[in-house]
């Protein structure tokens, strides 16, 4: 079942991101995007992280996305217009892509038993019930990252209000 | 060959019993949709002094079926210049989020055994079931802003980005103002929140969570009416502005998807407030008054006579014919609960949940037919300066009572 479920999502996330690099207009890329996020959800949820898979609906496909969607919408924005682009880029993207993505996964691959370090992956494979472990892993053990994240996000709300006020 | 057959039901019970439950419940919601709008038409007319539809059909019960016909039946065009694909998903998307997110609330708190098997009232019971719903809310913003931005009209776009910033500011206050109750409830099931406020039984309906959390309560049904784009925060639609909002480029099956979706929201909002604030299937009275279980009977059986009574002096032969025969069945279901008190038992939860649901419908209808549309900075302004710091006061006091108590 679980095999299934990583089969079709994960094929689906692949084919809806590649969707969005070649559609032309912006919405459709958007939703591409939204196609990605939902399924990311289900794999997480046919991994027992139910919380996260919630919460990856509800803060992207729900918050980010609608806000791109938006933006888009606000903007009236059309199609995209296709250019050759720069011949550094054309002549070494590709292989330079190739090497990133090979030396990532290869340090992700050899590095593997150190991430476990915080705990997450380990809590959320049996437990029925995982807010309560996320949340305490979040008060305790994880608690200055998660502080920092939260004044990174309130440096950015005082960037809005600075933006958006009007001049005296 | 029937053994087989016996085996593949035993083996697959549950995806079997699954299905036949969301078909029902589907069947069952539409129709209910169906006669909202009659009710509510019904309401607002009593409330205006008019008589609202009364031609197709005695006290025109039958003008749903009339104007789901007219629905179907009508021509169905697609504007010059519209974006096909994306036309074609915004209702789509809009009545699929609606009806998939009634299928994470119980209905009852026992299950019917059939077969040695228990069946409960409500298709999933989820650990995570409020989180779930908040993600389907979150996603039913897509439906109106596609379809507001693909109609490629002025009107429409207008709508639609109107609606969609109102729908984003109020999901804050939406979802902050339930942490109250999470926080006493200590779990994100539906279920498990109603046995929470069920353990003081005794004390009947000073059990409820609407008590404590009279502000989370408020500021929920306030956000709750927004979210789902009625009056007062009709803004979206507000005819005498924007035509008829995002779905001015719809019309037909396409417009009525829209509007199926808008009063299945409405049914999950009622069924919400009831689960989380008013205890849900628990009654009012505490649970030692045994002969409260009579209810029921009482309410169904004076209806029915009444039913038959105003039948039998209807204006119509049709009328005449119809409407005691209704009165007549209402009037036998009141009369089995009192005969088989096995029945009348099993009826008690199922029944007052609806009755609560029925009763926000109603204040749904009520608040239709007597309040004004806000303007839309006001609604912003309440919004953000209102129901949030509210929401955000809720969730500060309940956590420092309940740390104080330990």
């Amino acid at each position: 079942m679980q095999l299934a479920l990583f089969m079709i999502f994960g094929g689906l996330a692949v084919l809806a991101a590649l969707n969005l690099l070649l559609q032309r207009h912006p919405i459709n890329s958007a939703l591409s995007l939204v196609v990605v996020m939902m399924s990311l959800a289900v794999l997480y949820w046919s991994l027992g992280a139910e919380f996260l898979a919630a919460a990856q609906v509800i803060v992207y496909s729900g918050a980010i996305m609608v806000f791109f969607v938006f933006v888009i919408m606000l903007l009236n924005a059309g199609e995209e217009e296709r250019t050759t682009g720069s011949r550094a880029a054309y002549i070494v993207g590709f292989p330079g892509a190739a090497a990133i993505f090979c030396l990532l996964s290869f340090v992700f691959l050899s590095e593997r038993n150190a991430f476990g370090s915080s705990n997450v992956g380990g809590y959320l494979n049996h437990v029925t019930s995982n807010i309560s472990e996320v949340s305490s892993l979040l008060f305790t053990k994880l608690l200055l990252p998660f502080e920092v994240t939260s004044v990174l996000i309130l440096v950015a709300i005082l960037g809005a209000v600075v933006l958006a006020r009007k001049e005296q | 060959m029937i053994d087989s057959l016996t085996q593949f039901l035993n083996e697959h019970w549950d995806v079997i019993i699954s299905l036949v439950k969301i078909a029902l419940l589907v069947f069952i919601v539409l129709t209910v949709n169906a006669y909202l709008t009659w009710f509510e038409r019904k309401v607002v007319a009593h409330m205006q002094s008019r008589w609202g539809p009364h031609r197709v059909g005695p006290h025109g019960l039958l003008q749903p079926a009339a104007d789901g016909l007219k629905f179907l039946l009508k021509e169905d065009p697609t504007p010059a210049g519209v974006d096909k694909f994306t036309y074609y998903l915004a209702p789509l998307m809009a009545l699929a989020l609606a009806l998939t997110s009634i299928a994470i609330i119980p209905f009852g708190p026992d299950p019917i055994v059939v077969f040695g098997h228990k069946i409960y009232l409500g298709i999933v019971d989820l650990n995570i079931g409020l989180l779930a719903l908040f993600a389907i809310t979150a996603l039913s913003v897509y439906g109106v802003a596609l379809a507001g931005w693909s109609s490629n009209s002025k009107y429409p776009l207008l709508g639609g980005l109107r609606s969609s910033a109102q729908m984003v500011s109020y999901e804050l206050a939406l979802t902050m103002s339930v942490v109250g109750v999470l926080l006493m409830a200590g779990s994100f099931s539906l279920r498990d929140i109603i046995n929470v406020q069920a353990i003081h039984a005794d004390r009947g309906l000073f059990a409820w969570n609407v008590f404590p959390q009279i502000l989370g309560f408020i500021c929920f049904f306030t956000a709750a009416v927004a979210e789902t784009n009625r009056v007062p925060f009709d803004l979206p639609e507000a005819e005498s502005e924007l035509v008829a909002g995002f779905h001015t480029e719809y019309s037909s099956f396409k417009f009525a998807m829209f509007f199926i979706a808008e009063y299945t929201s409405m049914i999950t909002v009622s069924s919400l407030c009831a689960i989380m604030f008013f205890g849900g299937w628990l009654s009012p009275f505490p649970a030692t008054w045994t002969f409260t279980h009579y209810l029921p009977s009482l309410i169904l059986i004076p209806f029915g006579l009444w039913v038959i009574w105003d039948g039998i002096r209807y204006e119509t032969i049709f009328g005449r014919i119809v409407l005691p025969g209704i009165g007549t069945v209402i009037t036998v279901i009141g009369a089995v609960l009192i005969a088989f008190p096995f029945i009348n038992e099993f009826i008690q939860g199922p029944f007052w949940l609806l009755g609560k649901i029925f009763f926000f419908l109603f204040v749904y209808v009520w608040m239709r037919g007597t309040l004004p549309r806000f303007r839309y900075d006001q609604l912003m302004a309440f919004g953000w300066k209102f129901l949030l710091p509210l929401a955000m006061a809720n969730i500060i006091a309940t956590s420092l009572i309940m740390a104080l108590r330990g």
